[in-house]
């Protein structure tokens, strides 16, 4: 503050400083409220209304949910497929990043646009891609289903395929830009020290980018314990069979039997909550080892 | 040598190049075979730039064929299986009034929900960036939300909270003024699961931005709203333009999040990709080829169109 | 424009980065703030600019108070180390971007923007580069740009922040220069902040060397060279050698040792005696010398500068020898300083300097009012 002796008897309004590069206070604070109103109003409530509906009429209405056969066989369906799912895009994410991170070749940039394609493909073309080729009528579906009594389409074996479809690329895309930023200097000095390439795979590259694939690996999951668009057209809707928890939740949603459906509703909703809780801490304990440059959110 | 010995020649080594690179993929299956004949190979076709780092074509061909099983091959049936349909029954399918209108919903929607995207957006990544205040952290994990829940779940709490019962509906409801089962409402939930793509495109490029700019700005004589219109988002242009056109893709594929609180009233309040579910529960595949086709071409111009912002912005303004 | 800097204080957050700074610069001149990083000087060039505002003290634009005032205000030109060229606008645009964003009252017209910035350009020397983007010109030609643009709006002041620091040694010579011919064609008042001591007393007018939140020394390249008056400043600017002495009743001692200076004035006590490496003489025998043994010697230029070791492995400083002086390693010489200086170790501000300076009696200096 300026040191100025008042000259008058009306005390001089202390020059209050504003740094050059922020806006006044009552305009922070407005923007800092309308921001929080818009958050609430578009993210928070839509969470608590799950739980607001699920626990309407109390605990035991809750509980009794769980107690339905046709829920428990979608829980059990959702975890079998996730636990098909993970895997397997877990091995093609690293391989895809081993490829293209660690080697230099024509195409590469194509084939990482193609490992983007399924976040730009709706999950119903997803899973119409996968009926005319697979269903009964269809080509190979069809040669399947006369020759070894496999059916994919409406079965569980669509369903895992429609949910590996929209999932794989996650645990890719954590990889490949990390792996590339790291580039193959460590590999090298361990395949010149005679490292096999297991070796320099398991002791060398994976202690690299184990959080990034944890991460990966998280937000696999929850995509795929939470597919519904591509699974709905897969599925075929047969109950105790081929129906997942989201579309359990539209099943029982469309019989009126609300408080049933929120509360199967409530279980991925906290999935949800543990899969962002983990994300966020993830991202604040090793952000500089999730992405290049460090995740900074 | 005469220059028709010289075609034929090149023409054998082509196609050698190629039967080089099927064999190599095969041979992959077996590393021993692929270790005898490989360093030959390697020099006949240089695929690759040499390295000592093992096991590019274990993973290469592995994720290939992944590819082209999971996505490729799947995808290439759709376009054939487009393909199937003579002219005429392709046009009047895209042309028929109930095509036409749920493309109108679907487009018009998610258009004016990514608008509205992009303005709250911007806004929620300036405050996150710039501002501190009690419970910001809280706020930022939460923006994800729209990733990580499940997009049913997202549509029955969307509609419990907007039907004419609900919280928000409640509130409108005695005006006469409905927003589930109208398309206010497919706007409201087209919203709600774009909200985190401009927000996470806008927010690392404000994270790094040169406060000197700004600065410097200022020394010129700039007032504050002038250095943040002429100077600061400018240079958000790109990434604003990328989130925009991220959030109006995933809108215009939005399936789960929508159809409960959309009425899904034919020519009203229908969306493309229920449309596509509808003409396969009539087992009408052709027409849900058609639809999926023409959504697949617009997800890929979308696409496309993102790839050259980013590489015009690398242009334009150099690294970053 | 004269500025004025009255008792400034600047603390961040406990740090005291500035400590009752007080300066005034001439109309027209160019002055350098020189000090090594976390001396205050960049903290300086800010406040002055309107970039970060000051806890204590008045700043003033010729007569005119400026704390008051906001940045945009102060119409002053400030050049960054880094450029901060707005990157999405053209080099035309960036030097014309102070008279755009003026108020209508003030504002030229379209076609008298333009002609200016060209005319900026010009002086510059980069005429036919105002259509390109920054991020197509080199870096010593992104600097000119942020010159020209800083010129435009006509400021009452030019402020440079390490405005070289992120160039290559050869540009930063050449700009050096060229900015000096700037200076003396436009005239404007002119402060600019360097840790780079030559470019200081190449450039500057007058240089002020600042450290740890003070101002150590105002003068003329010769004077800050030539009598310095405290040991940072020795020690910062050129090349100095310092050896902790003793003084006694009038003469110094190093160690148990004297070491040949006499006519000492100062109190008894302890303190430091500072030389520069040529400003020594050999001596044969020792009857009153500093003494040491060869460890190293290398040629430089054309002399040899070797550097011995003080009593023991206590102490080491460097001198200069004739090229041809048969100095082996483990060799004993010694010396006697002919220009030096000592600084009293308890106040680091009472000093004498050799007698070969014009002045003879001691320089007391004051302790600046707290």
């Amino acid at each position: 503050m300026a040191d100025v002796a008042p000259t008058n008897e009306m005390p001089l309004k202390a020059p209050v400083f504003r740094s050059p590069v922020s806006e006044a206070p009552i305009t922070r604070l407005f923007l800092i409220g309308l921001t929080v109103v818009l958050l609430v109003l578009f993210l928070v409530l839509p969470l608590s209304t799950v739980f607001a509906e699920a626990f309407r009429f109390g605990i035991s209405e809750f509980l009794k949910t769980f107690a339905n056969p046709d829920a428990r066989s979608a829980i059990w369906l959702t975890l079998l497929v996730a636990a098909i799912s993970v895997p397997c895009n877990l091995v093609f994410g690293v391989a895809a990043a081993w490829a293209v991170a660690k080697h230099r070749f024509p195409g590469r940039a194509f084939l990482v646009s193609l490992i983007d394609l399924p976040f730009s493909v709706s999950p119903v073309v997803a899973g119409l891609v996968y009926i005319l080729l697979l269903g009964t009528n269809a080509p190979i579906g069809g040669f399947l289903y006369e020759n070894f009594d496999i059916r994919i389409i409406f079965a569980v074996p669509g369903v895992v395929l429609a949910t590996i479809f929209v999932t794989f690329p996650f645990i890719a895309r954590e990889l490949i830009p990390l792996m590339q930023d790291q580039g193959t200097g460590d590999e090298e000095a361990a395949i010149s020290l005679g490292a096999s390439g297991w070796q320099t795979f398991w002791f060398v590259t994976l202690p690299n980018v184990k959080w990034a694939l944890l991460y990966g690996v998280l937000l696999c999951n929850a995509r795929a314990m939470g597919e519904f668009g591509a699974v709905t057209v897969l599925s075929g809707r047969l109950r105790g069979e081929t129906v997942t928890m989201p579309l359990q939740v539209e099943l029982f949603y469309n019989e009126y039997a609300s408080v049933a459906a929120f509360s199967l509703a409530s279980v991925l909703a906290a999935l949800a909550l543990v899969t962002l809780v983990i994300k966020s801490w993830l991202e604040w304990r090793y952000g500089d080892q999730l992405s290049p440059g460090g995740r900074s959110h | 040598m005469t220059i028709a010995a010289l075609q034929s020649r090149m023409r054998a080594q082509a196609k050698n190049a190629w039967l080089s690179i099927a064999a190599d993929l095969t041979c992959s299956i077996s590393p021993k075979a692929m270790r005898q004949q490989g360093i030959a190979r390697m020099k006949r076709v240089p695929f690759r730039q040499p390295s000592i780092i093992p096991g590019f074509r274990l993973t290469l061909s592995f994720t290939i064929i992944y590819l082209l099983v999971i996505v490729l091959i799947p995808i290439a049936g759709l376009f054939l299986k487009t393909f199937e349909l003579d002219w005429p029954t392709f046009t009047s399918i895209v042309t028929g009034p109930r095509f036409l209108a749920a493309l109108r919903v679907s487009f018009v929607t998610s258009a004016l929900a990514a608008l509205f995207n992009v303005v709250i957006g911007v806004l929620i990544a300036w405050v996150l960036v710039r501002y501190d205040f009690p419970g910001r952290r809280f706020f930022d994990a939460i923006i994800d939300l729209p990733f990580a829940l499940p997009t049913a779940v997202a549509g029955i709490a969307l509609t419990a909270i907007y039907a004419p019962n609900g919280i928000v509906g409640g509130l409108f409801a005695p005006y006469g003024f409905r927003i589930a089962y109208t398309t206010i409402g497919i706007w409201i939930a087209l919203v709600f699961i774009g909200l985190p793509f401009v927000v996470r495109t806008v927010q690392p490029v404000l994270q790094d931005f040169n406060r000197e700019i700004e600065e410097a700005s200022a020394t010129l004589g700039a007032l504050r709203r002038q250095t943040i219109i002429r100077v600061m988002l400018p240079t958000l242009l790109p990434a604003i333009l990328t989130g925009f056109a991220l959030a109006f893709a995933r809108a215009v594929g939005e399936y789960g999040s929508v159809i409960f609180i959309a009425g899904n009233i034919p020519r009203q309040t229908e969306i493309l990709p229920l449309l596509i579910v509808f003409r396969l529960e009539e087992f009408n595949y052709p027409a849900a080829a058609a639809i999926a086709a023409v959504m697949l071409t617009v997800s890929f111009v979308i696409l496309l169109s993102i790839n050259l912002i980013q590489v015009w912005s690398q242009r334009r303004f150099g690294l970053g | 424009m004269e500025l004025s800097i009255r008792n400034v204080t600047k603390t961040f957050n406990g740090f005291t980065a500035l400590d009752d700074v007080s300066l005034d610069i001439r109309s027209g001149e160019l002055i350098a703030l020189l000090g090594p990083s976390g001396s205050g000087k960049t903290t300086l060039l800010r406040l002055i600019a309107g970039l970060d505002f000051l806890d204590k003290g008045q700043i003033l634009f010729g007569d005119e108070d400026a704390s008051r005032k906001s940045v945009q205000e102060r119409n002053v030109g400030f050049v960054f180390q880094h450029y901060a060229l707005f990157r999405h606008m053209t080099v035309l645009e960036n030097i014309a971007f102070g008279l755009k964003v003026r108020p209508s009252a003030t504002r030229p017209t379209a076609a008298e923007m333009r002609a200016r910035a060209l005319e900026l350009l010009e002086l510059v020397q980069l005429s036919g580069l105002e259509n390109r983007y920054p991020n197509q010109l080199s870096g010593g030609q992104r600097q000119r740009v942020a010159l020209a643009r800083a010129l435009c709006i006509e400021p009452r002041l030019l402020l440079l922040d390490e405005p070289f620091g992120a160039l290559d040694a050869q540009v930063r010579r050449e700009l050096r220069r060229w900015l000096r011919e700037i200076h003396d064609t436009t005239g404007h008042t002119t402060v600019f902040v360097t840790h780079d001591q030559e470019e200081a007393l190449e450039l500057a007018d007058r240089v002020v060397v600042m450290s740890r939140g003070t101002i150590e020394q105002v003068g003329s390249a010769d004077e800050i060279y030539d009598s310095p008056d405290s040991p940072s400043v020795f020690r910062f600017i050129g090349d100095s050698s310092a050896l902790p002495v003793r003084i006694d009743n009038g003469e110094l001692w190093l160690q148990d040792r004297a070491i040949g200076l006499t006519d000492i004035t100062l109190p008894d006590g302890l303190g430091s005696l500072h030389f520069r490496p040529h400003d020594v003489e050999l001596v044969e025998g020792c009857g009153g010398c500093i003494a040491g043994t060869v460890v190293a010697s290398r040629r430089v230029a054309g002399v040899r500068r070797v550097e011995l070791e003080i009593g023991g492995e206590q102490h080491r400083v460097e001198i200069e020898v004739p090229v041809d002086h048969p100095a082996s390693s483990r060799s004993r010489l010694a010396f006697r300083p002919t220009r030096w200086k000592v600084f009293l170790e308890a106040t680091q501000s009472m000093l004498q300097t050799s007698p070969a300076k014009a002045s003879i009696q001691p320089v007391l200096l004051q302790q600046p009012a707290a």
